[in-house]
């Protein structure tokens, strides 16, 4: 499918924000000025930005501990996000959540997740909630493929599909899980299958490539509004950072993957520079491309400064939230 | 003796346990290859095999099953469990399975498996990942509960648990991995419901567990600048209780304070404060004191963090209150 250059120019500017963030962030946890441990999008640009294009507001969408480039495809605000790693008070959520467990209702970000899998069960509910609620509203799930191994992705995909429920189920298969190939613990070797046991249609689609992913999206995503049930989509991925940031200072390099693995797929398959092409076949000028990128640039550095002038929590509020308000 | 790790000490334990005995094999998410998460099997692989050393899919509850099944029919698996917040995924098997099979089947078989895992806060993993939970398992009948504070403890404690012939669940902190001491060469194994008095003292006990032992122990050493002498008494296992140990400690002193890292309600110190007060109350000249985290989920921020988890200053406080009473 040939994407408008509009359209073109908006998924590119989304993926690129997600790249320049994360960059940003990845340089901010090698001199330790982020606490904690996150784990970076790069290289998976195009999953989240074409899942997420899609989607309206009140749609909903649940994460994984590799979150951050689902949040701002999902729009949430560069400058709270990037305040909630570094756990200011006027990060996302506080200053409480941090890397792997932030939310944004406000957005329908249904949040980040530090369980494998844990996002999934919760997303058919909020699925079936849309539903019930008469609306013809989407929940979209993200998950990594380590997920597929889970007893409640199993569970979960069932009730889904014995539902009906609008609930768009995406496994980015980045090749690992942490350290160790996918394939190794996975049987069958082929997600996508998975689907047809659930009576789901059995989708697979280059996670690198915006375009594709963006036909995959919006059709599983009307097939929900349209109220014809769930999709379960299997898009293959890659991460070109290690599993956390700072894994190099760890465990070396060339220990589970190679570097020139890694360098192949960077130079053939990174779906920035690839959706940047996308938009110059399509007639974007450079110029207009450029522009979008200094912008971008400006963001993200006003949202580290933003970050670290920001207080810290105030104490108390570490006890205030447990319960609701009866 | 040689100066070894905490981490090492676990580690050596299971080579130790591996080579003398065909029936020790070890389950987890990445231990083979990589060496677990946290590093602790670095190296077992490469001396036992991929059969011995078994990288798992991510199926928390699956692992802890194939363990029970391995074990009633007369192995002696070690799982790992990467984060104990996880060993909530695996407690119908570890819970409702392997406490309740020998019991159930009027004494037929056992379960003599061993859950290795690990957490705790202090490094902003955020809230579900930093979880204390060791009282948890404590309430169950049929489970044994280990958690050292010292290497030469893990190892000698770990060798007891894997030839033990219930279940054991066997708690490390993370933040203890790098930690040293002498440990013998020759393994020399710790019988399992013996606590340790790390130090003697006349004025107050504190009982502590896992990372509190070396809090409770600077703050002895503080304390005795103000002329307080305090006994540190390590339980060591949980479940069974050297409940002896804990009353003499007392009836010598006639105070006590307990501390742990866990949720100071319903955690493991208010068993000891009710064991206390039923056995030796008379010999009590002050209120027990407990010394845990707030009432909270463990929050990202580092100062929220901070403030929500002991420290020595609230030990010490605790001990102060204990001692000012006549
Ligand atoms: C239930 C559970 N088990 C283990 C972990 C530890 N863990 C965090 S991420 C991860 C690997 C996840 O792999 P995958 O699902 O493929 O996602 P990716 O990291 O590749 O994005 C593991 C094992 C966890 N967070 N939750
Ligand atoms: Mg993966």
């Amino acid at each position: 499918m040939s994407l408008p250059a509009d359209v073109l120019i908006e998924l590119y500017r989304v993926m690129f924000t997600i790249r320049r963030f994360e960059e940003t962030v990845s340089g901010l946890f090698g001199e330790g000025r982020v606490p904690g441990f996150t784990h970076s999008y790069i290289g998976m640009e195009a999953v989240a930005t074409a899942f997420c294009w899609p989607l309206r507001e009140t749609d909903m969408m649940s994460s994984t501990h590799r979150g951050h480039g689902h949040a701002i495809a999902k729009g949430l605000d560069v400058s709270k996000l990037t305040a909630e790693l570094y756990g200011r008070s006027t990060g996302v959520c506080g200053g409480k959540g941090g890397s792997m467990h932030f939310a944004d209702f406000s957005r329908g970000f249904l949040g980040g997740n530090g369980i494998v899998a844990g996002g999934l069960p919760t997303a058919v509910g909020a699925a079936l909630g849309r539903k019930l609620d008469g609306t013809d509203d989407v929940v979209v799930a993200f998950m990594g493929e380590g997920a597929v191994n889970h007893g409640v992705f199993h569970e979960s995909l069932n009730l889904a599909a014995v539902w009906e429920v609008p609930l768009i189920a995406v496994v980015e298969n980045n090749q690992y899980t942490q350290y160790s190939p996918y394939e190794a613990l996975t049987a069958g070797g082929n997600i996508s299958e998975r689907a047809r046991s659930y009576g789901l249609p059995e989708v697979k689609v280059d996670g690198q490539d915006i375009a594709a992913v963006y036909e995959v999206a919006q059709r599983a995503i009307q097939r929900a509004r349209d109220g014809d049930g769930p999709s379960l989509i299997d898009v293959e991925t890659y991460r070109f950072h290690g599993h956390h940031e700072g894994e190099e200072q760890i465990l070396g390099v060339d220990v589970y993957r190679s570097l020139d693995e890694i360098a192949e797929q960077r130079e053939q398959r990174d779906p920035v520079p690839l959706a940047r092409q996308l938009a110059v076949d399509a007639g974007v000028t450079d110029g207009t491309l450029a522009a979008i990128e200094s912008e971008v640039d400006s963001e993200v550095e006003h949202a580290v400064t933003f970050a670290e002038a920001s207080p810290e929590p105030e104490l108390s509020a570490a006890l205030a939230d447990v319960y609701a308000d009866a | 003796m040689p100066e070894t790790t905490y981490r090492e000490a676990v580690r050596d334990c299971l080579a130790a346990a591996m080579r003398q005995d065909p029936d020790v094999f070890l389950m987890g998410e990445d231990i083979a290859e990589m060496g677990g998460s946290m590093g602790v099997t670095h190296g077992l692989l490469e001396e036992f095999g991929k059969e011995r050393v078994r990288n798992t899919p991510i199926s928390e509850a699956a692992i802890a099953g194939a363990g029970v099944g391995a074990a009633i029919q007369g192995m002696r698996p070690v799982v790992e469990i990467m984060y104990q917040d996880f060993i909530t995924l695996s407690m119908e098997q570890i819970v409702l399975q392997a406490a309740k099979h020998r019991y159930m089947s009027g004494g037929q078989v056992s379960v003599p498996l061993t859950v290795r895992t690990q957490g705790g806060a202090g490094w902003s993993p955020g809230a579900q990942h930093a979880e204390q939970l060791e009282a948890w398992l404590c309430h169950v009948p049929g489970l044994k509960v280990v958690y050292p504070s010292t290497p030469e403890d893990a190892s000698g404690l770990l060798w007891s648990s894997i030839y033990d012939d219930n279940t054991v669940v066997f708690f490390e902190h993370r933040t203890l991995y790098p930690i040293k001491a002498n440990v013998p060469e020759a393994l020399s194994p710790i019988e399992l419901g013996k606590a340790r008095v790390h130090r003697e003292g006349s004025d107050v006990t504190i009982v502590a567990i896992g990372r509190l032992v070396h809090v409770a122990l600077q703050v002895a050493e503080q304390a005795t600048e103000e002329g307080i002498s305090v006994e540190v008494l390590d339980p060591r296992t949980l479940l069974p209780l050297d409940e002896d140990a804990i009353i003499n400690s007392v009836m010598k002193t006639n105070r006590c304070v307990v501390t742990h890292e866990a949720v100071t309600r319903m955690g493991f110190g208010a068993e000891i404060a009710a064991l206390v007060q039923e056995k030796a109350f008379d010999y009590l000249d002050a209120p027990i004191e407990r010394v845990g985290s707030k009432f909270t989920p463990i929050p990202f921020a580092p100062v929220m963090e901070q403030y929500v988890i002991p420290h020595e200053e609230d030990v010490m406080a605790a001990v102060k209150r204990t001692v000012a009473r006549i």
